[in-house]
């Protein structure tokens, strides 16, 4: 996974509630069998109305995006984080997200930067200006040309994992030993448990 | 890494065992293998489904990577997601080609993966196949105390058979097959307690859109939700499964009913089910699954049953709901700004005004299935309210997708199918079908459909499909009188 420690430049305002997954990768672009590719079905309803604002030159090549509460929502295709990387963004800023998303984004070097509303409006208008925004992994910040300084939290593994370009299958095979010892464990106390389709 | 992180088995095991515990907070427990300093547990996954719209890049990671699938009997593979819905096989039972050659070969994919890794899969012919959430529970191997994932949002269904069970995307979906583990931080808790009776003709389903309504599609995020309260344990398994399908929709990763007798006799003599001296031991563990007294919630719903109607949605977001007495609101009655903006587009989009009556608003399609309410239970419902009645004539297509081939047969068995038909509607094949309108059951563009499934997402059941969402009988209320209607007043009495 590509690191992501800083990132600078314009934002796409986008400014709706509850976009859904749907919304942002339609079912049709769901039967690929690859990862790559999708941005050209991202936010496909949404691109066919004239003046959208995906594709406002003004917001060409921004690496941010911004919405309303419960980016993210639905269904749990990681399809979504795949389009909207390859649509080039990598930091999504809202008041709040969906629990998978957020989950999905940050395995695909995506941050999902959680602030207040009157933030996220005060970033809205400054992207609507053309200006652009800084978002700092290392600091916790959102700065912008005008002095503004948001900070925010995230989990400290999913802010290694993004600093660090960590894959998380490759930290937990260096577990297998512990999960070996809690399989064995299990087996014996509950092997009816361990049996799955072997039944 | 960046640095050492120290690596604690099981922390406080004592502590917590003598602590009162939610049911969430028992099941975590049981499967942290470890936790580490910065409070990310590696948490025992023990059922995983997989189906082939969220697994190829998957399979195909570990193919690259060379890695094999920890524990491959306890993954089950099926294909429904993108599965036509037509037969599957000729009058001489040939097996027929699919048409899409993207769809083909998604299904094949699956076909050639699941034994490549040595993981049991149920062809699209065989009679257990269905979809993931009804096949899980049906073939007895979704199981009460057990860690359930699956890369599909709705897995939060399984939760209706007391298992912590939820969405994963398809990253997860390879670190499960890789490790049989995820690296999770542990929920919020949220208690919704239900008090009272539901009235007659009002549905588990009318009940979950009522809750969605009431804490919104982003009221769970960050939580599991545990629903309580003397109206569940009335409940049947396959209505709690529809209860806890939707918990997703009100943002929750997770919902949970406490297994009790009812779910107990629901999985005794299922195939995958434990049998014998396992079985007893099973049921004394389930025994011991539910909220302690004294334990405590992050955050408590409580709702009286007594007012809840059968519901229906007006726009595009499950929290969009109102009882089918109502009306579609108007944006200025929302406080937020950023709602009214949000309900004037979802207007936009359905082609509704404000003031009209739920009851005014014709409809178009009909869709019953999916895997909220395409069990068997859910067809007697909606055949009770369809026998002897047949479609309005505005009406123009209502599909019955039944949720799996069991469900399906033993509906035949009822003659529920030659209700379906008799009322004019299609009989398909198991699949997700109009629930995500990835194969080629959609709902035309402008169109409405009164839909059993679970999302009214712009452009969910097909591009410019307009969904209501409603209970299965209401769905038959709807496809007979031609608009959403309340069922209560067509005289339903009986079972078909
Ligand atoms: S029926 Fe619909 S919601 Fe359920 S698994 Fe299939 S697509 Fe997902």
């Amino acid at each position: 996974m590509q690191p992501l420690n800083r990132v600078d430049g314009g934002a796409i305002p986008l400014g709706l509630k509850n976009v859904d997954t749907d919304i942002i990768i339609p079912a049709k672009w769901l039967k690929t069998i690859s990862r790559e590719g999708l941005g050209a079905g991202a936010f496909e309803t949404l691109r066919a109305e004239p003046g959208n604002v995906i594709d406002d030159p003004a917001y060409a090549g921004a690496p941010i995006l911004i919405a309303g509460d419960n980016f993210g929502c639905g269904s749990s295709r990681e399809h979504a984080a795949w389009a909207l990387g390859d649509l080039g963004i990598r930091v999504v800023i809202a008041p709040s997200f969906s629990d998978i998303f957020s989950g999905n984004a940050v395995k695909n070097g995506i941050l999902p930067v959680v602030l207040p509303q009157d933030a996220v409006d005060r970033l809205m208008d400054i992207a609507r200006q053309g200006e652009p925004i800084t978002v700092d992994l290392e600091t916790l910040t959102v700065t912008t040309p005008y002095q503004d300084r948001f900070a925010f939290t995230l989990d400290p593994f999913r802010r290694d994992c993004l600093l660090n370009g960590l894959d998380e299958i490759d930290l937990t095979m260096a577990r297998d030993a512990a999960i070996g010892a809690f399989e064995t464990t299990r087996t014996s106390d509950q092997p009816w448990l361990m049996r799955g389709t072997a039944i | 890494m960046s640095k050492d992180v120290a690596i604690t088995p099981n922390p406080m095991d004592a502590i917590m065992a003598s602590r009162p515990r939610t049911l969430y907070e028992k099941i975590w427990d049981a499967h942290v293998v470890e936790t580490r300093d910065d409070g990310t547990a590696l948490i025992y996954i023990d059922r995983h489904l997989v189906h082939e719209v969220t697994s190829p890049q998957a399979f195909e990671a570990l193919r690259v990577a060379g890695r094999p699938v920890r524990r491959p009997e306890l993954t089950l593979a099926v294909p429904d997601h993108n599965l036509p819905t037509t037969p599957r096989r000729d009058a001489n039972g040939a097996i027929l080609p699919i048409a899409d050659p993207q769809s083909a070969a998604q299904l094949a994919a699956l076909e050639v993966n699941a034994p490549a890794f040595g993981i049991r899969y149920i062809p699209a012919t065989a009679k257990e196949q269905g979809i993931v959430h009804v096949v899980g529970p049906e073939q007895g191997f979704s199981l009460p105390g057990t860690t359930i994932v699956c890369g599909d949002s709705h897995t939060a269904c399984h939760g209706g058979m007391g298992a912590l069970a939820f969405g994963i995307g398809t990253s997860e979906v390879e670190h499960v097959l890789a490790t049989q583990t995820l690296l999770l931080q542990q929920s919020k808790s949220m208690e919704v307690r239900v008090n009272g009776d539901l009235g007659p003709g009002v549905t588990a389903k009318d009940l979950i859109m009522h809750i969605i309504g009431q804490i919104g599609a982003a009221g769970g995020s960050g939580y599991v939700i545990e629903y309580r309260g003397a109206v569940f344990e009335r409940m049947s398994i396959e209505q709690r499964l529809t209860v806890c399908n939707m918990s997703i929709e009100a943002g929750a990763r997770a919902g949970l009913i406490a297994p009790d007798a009812v779910t107990f006799a629901y999985l005794k003599g299922r195939p995958m089910a434990p049998a014998g001296a396992d079985w007893d031991a099973a049921v004394a563990y389930w025994r011991t699954l539910h909220t302690d007294d004294g334990a405590a919630f992050d955050k408590s719903v409580v709702i009286d049953a007594a007012t809840v109607e059968p519901s229906v949605t007006w726009g595009t977001s499950p929290e969009d709901v109102v009882a089918i007495g109502g009306r579609v609101p108007d944006p200025q009655d929302f406080a937020d700004e950023s709602k009214r903006v949000a309900v004037r587009k979802s207007l936009d989009y359905m082609g509704l005004t404000p003031g009209t009556a739920m009851t005014d608003v014709p409809i178009e399609n009909v869709f019953i299935g999916s895997c909220t309410n395409s069990r068997i239970e859910d067809l007697r419902a909606a055949a009770a309210v369809l026998k002897g009645r047949h479609k309005a004539d505005n009406v123009l297509w209502a599909i019955v997708v039944p949720g799996s081939g069991l469900v399906k047969a033993q509906a035949e068995d009822e003659g529920l199918d030659r209700i379906f038909t008799a009322a004019g509607f299609e009989w398909r094949e198991p699949g997700c079908s109009a629930c995500l309108g990835m194969n080629p059951d959609k709902v035309p563009p402008g169109e409405r459909c009164a839909s059993t499934s679970n999302r009214n997402f712009v452009g969910r059941q097909g591009p410019g499909a307009r969904t209501h969402l409603v209970s299965p009988a209401m769905a038959a209320a709807a496809a007979v009188t031609g608009r959403l209607a309340d069922v209560r007043l067509l005289g339903v009495t009986s079972n078909p």
